[in-house]
């Protein structure tokens, strides 16, 4: 290991970063990563932004990947460095994004022997990363780092760590380019033709269709978006989107039903319930899609295209798989659909429009209006309305502010709209805005907070700062966790258990503190003033609106209850009962 | 889904790159997800080209196998996945060490069932016998029952290890 070589370790790995086209590194210095900083502090390719805690550090590359589509890199030492990043890469396999995690460790000869900041990293994350390694030997990293970028864009998208011990950064080895390493991880990209010509046919026989678009295409690319849209368009169907996928089709088109699920649209839900053919491309069935799986879409033949074979029968049974990436499959789709002059059911695709306009004539998701206090829904409309010509990018937190954001917000694009879906991570938000913002230095870049989430990385207020980035911070605060509250008022008797904090900090003062700019809306004359002022400061801004603390989040699928048995406001009683236990289905 | 569907065991064959942290990556996926292990054996099979072989049997629903195997085809270091129960013929044995501590009697019968099964002893004392028994789960459990009235104090067995019939490789 320790013959001389060109380069030592350090230089290795950024040669490496650089040739993988990183341009930013989000991290936190410590012992046992020096000599990476070391080298960092000698160049001048590599951008670092220092963060206030390692979580947020992998949230930050998060909301850099998610908004460029490129590999999120974060560079934290041993031990504790390397434990704070857990979260972020559980919240990054969750959601596919693709980042590499470099962890310092402690020399190889010190390694299992409880030294100081030693923690077994690659142990800790095997089942929150796509793929780790543990570099032994300098005469590997360089072949490691190429390896780790490629298997975390391949394929499905995910957080690959790297761990690197002191000693083997420190010696002296040879660098190569990735040119020199063929990867054996080689995911299926192109979809099966014969699958695809099947998928066609049981399409232009549907008579009730329903496209259902999940973050996989967003994740595919602009392209797959682009063709998406271009294949609704063709067939003129109904498209719902998750969560992850909003963005994925324009949410002004009138095909789009808006967002599915739990929270999500009654005409999508419905649709969902009773169509005859589902086509998901790139959804996972995921629980707060489905609902109760054994009333999932009873009459309905299921396709599912997934780059992801482990997706494929995992939650719902579905008569036709499409293993591959969304964009080729659906450029093959389109293809096959032209050349067979495929004629659909119009008068039968009609009258499930007609239907599906009924269910739209609910406009579910309307509120009482308010002139004394701000009601979140309304303040999450007037962002819309008064910031959408800056094409903003939208990041949330996790609760009631991101559900409302959800179906408040429209997306045109993807890659604006960013969230912690799968593993529903708080104090997402702020840090992941950062990130997007390093990468989109002249964008708008709005956190929508609530008042508890953005507590768990306020610390982040700091790094703004620092690095001049004018993250704009929209706190929703309703002196609760909202989502929490809601839970317990719906299903929990009213009993407030914990979800109350009785102090908050005085977040204009806060702002200040950090040498943010800070404001306040206490009234809903006031809310328009409150965003106008926030988005034209060419300055990191809390902004913090007092909201109507008993509004729920509506509509709602109960846990355990099916999409045909919507709850669409406090004044729905059509469902009493949620769910029980008995019926196979735990709460959660 | 929620109906009760039928239990199957199933053993799978998988190959993989004799690497630091494989069998852990394996095993917790099984733990992770709350998938069974009925038995799993692992060895270097190909030391040129550094591969283990993986012999694990489980038991789940149909769809349960199939996550299984998709969820061992997704990790890295995995290069294939065959589902031996499925995919044709094959042959899976193991083998078992049993120790019988008796005397008299017991002592004589004991080696009287242990030539049955074909077992050998490979180790004795004045009290004792190590045997060593092969072949299928079943066949190697039948033999461990037998010896338990007969002064059976120990098992150590390696679980299956299975192979395809006919010619082809995995």
């Amino acid at each position: 290991m320790s013959q001389q070589g060109a380069m030592n370790g350090a230089e290795i790995l950024l040669k490496a970063l650089v040739d993988q086209g990183v341009e930013v590194i989000f991290g936190y210095p410590g012992g046992a990563i020096l000599p990476i900083y070391d080298e960092l502090f000698k160049q001048n390719r590599l951008k670092h932004i220092l963060v206030r805690h390692e979580q947020a550090a992998v949230h930050a590359a998060e909301g850099y990947a998610r908004s460029t589509g490129k590999v999120g890199c974060v560079l934290v030492t041993s031990g504790p460095g390397a434990t704070n990043t857990v979260t972020g890469l559980a919240d990054a396999l969750c959601d596919s994004v693709p980042l590499v995690c470099l962890t310092g460790q402690v020399p190889t000869h010190l390694i299992g022997n409880d030294a100081f900041q030693e923690a077994d990293i690659t142990g800790i994350t095997r089942p929150c990363t796509k793929h780790n390694y543990l570099v032994k030997d300098v005469a590997d990293l360089a072949r490691i780092v190429h390896e780790a970028f490629h298997v975390a864009r391949s394929g499905r998208p995910g957080p690959v760590l790297v761990d690197l011990p002191k000693d083997v950064v420190q010696a002296h080895g040879e660098y190569h380019g990735p040119t020199r390493f063929k990867s054996k991880y080689k995911p299926q990209v192109k979809g099966d033709l014969k699958a695809i010509e099947k998928a066609v046919e049981m399409i232009a026989a549907a008579k009730r269709p329903i496209v259902y678009v999940g973050g996989g295409v967003v994740n595919s690319g602009p392209a797959a978006c682009q063709l998406l849209t271009q294949f609704v368009r063709l067939a003129g169907f109904p498209c719902t989107q998750t969560l992850m996928g909003l963005g994925a089709f324009p949410s002004s088109d009138p095909l789009s039903l808006g967002m599915l699920g739990m929270h999500g649209t009654y005409e999508a839900n419905l649709a969902m319930h009773d169509c005859d053919v589902m086509i998901n491309v790139g959804a996972r069935f995921d629980d707060r899609v489905t609902g109760r799986l054994n009333a999932f879409s009873p009459n309905s033949k299921k396709i599912h295209i997934d780059i992801d074979p482990s997706s494929i029968n995992k939650n719902v049974v579905v008569d036709l798989a499409v293993v591959g990436d969304a964009a080729h499959i659906l450029e093959d789709m389109i293809k096959v659909w032209k050349a067979k002059q495929v004629r659909i059911d119009d008068k039968a695709l009609r009258a499930w429009w007609a239907q599906i306009e009924q269910w739209r004539g609910k406009d579910c998701l309307r509120y009482p209006a308010s002139n004394a206090i701000i009601k979140p829904q309304y303040a999450i409309q007037r962002l819309y309305e008064l910031t959408k010509h800056k094409n903003p990018f939208i990041t949330t937190e996790v609760g009631q502010h991101q559900m409302w954001a959800a179906q408040h917000f429209r997306f045109e694009k993807p890659n604006h709209w960013l969230t912690s879906g799968g593993l529903g991570t708080m104090g997402y938000g702020l840090p992941a805005a950062m990130g997007v913002q390093v990468a989109h230095p002249g964008a708008l870049v709005i956190d929508i907070a609530g008042e508890s989430s953005i507590q768990m990385n306020i610390q982040e207020l700091a790094t703004l700062a620092q690095h001049k980035l004018p993250v704009k911070v929209f706190i929703l605060n309703n002196q609760y966790m909202g989502m929490v509250r809601q839970w317990q008022e719906l299903i929990h008797g009213g009993r407030y258990s914990e979800s109350h904090m009785h102090t908050h900090p005085d977040f204009v003062k806060l702002a200040e503190a950090f040498g943010a700019v800070g404001l306040r809306a206490e009234k809903p004359s006031q809310v328009d003033d409150l965003i106008n002022e926030m988005i034209s400061v060419d300055r990191p801004v809390v902004a913090e609106l007092r909201t109507d603390a008993s509004e729920n989040c509506f509509p709602m699928i109960m846990p355990g209850m099916a999409h045909n048995e919507m709850v669409l406001g406090p004044e729905d009683r059509s469902v009493e009962h949620p769910g029980s236990e008995e019926d196979g289905m735990v709460l959660v | 889904m929620i109906k009760h569907e039928e239990i199957q065991r199933h053993t799978i064959a998988v190959l993989v790159d004799n690497e630091s942290g494989v069998l852990a990556r394996v095993i917790g996926l099984f733990s992770g997800r709350g998938y069974n292990i009925e038995s799993l054996t692992v060895a270097e099979v190909n030391a040129a080209d550094n591969l283990s072989r993986i012999t694990i049997v489980t038991s789940g629903t149909r769809q349960i196998i199939e996550q299984i195997k998709n969820q061992l085809r997704r990790l890295v270091p995995v290069h294939k996945v065959s589902d031996l129960t499925i995919e044709g013929p094959h042959v899976g044995r193991e083998l078992a060490l049993v120790k019988v501590s008796s005397t008299g009697e017991k002592r004589v019968e004991s080696l009287r069932i242990a030539d049955i099964f074909r077992a050998r002893a490979i180790d004795s004392t004045n009290e004792s016998f190590v045997f060593e028994v092969v072949g299928a789960t079943e066949k190697v459990d039948a033999f461990i029952k037998l010896m338990e009235p007969l002064g059976l104090v120990d098992v150590s067995r390696t679980g299956v290890a299975a192979i395809a019939r006919g010619a082809a490789a995995l």
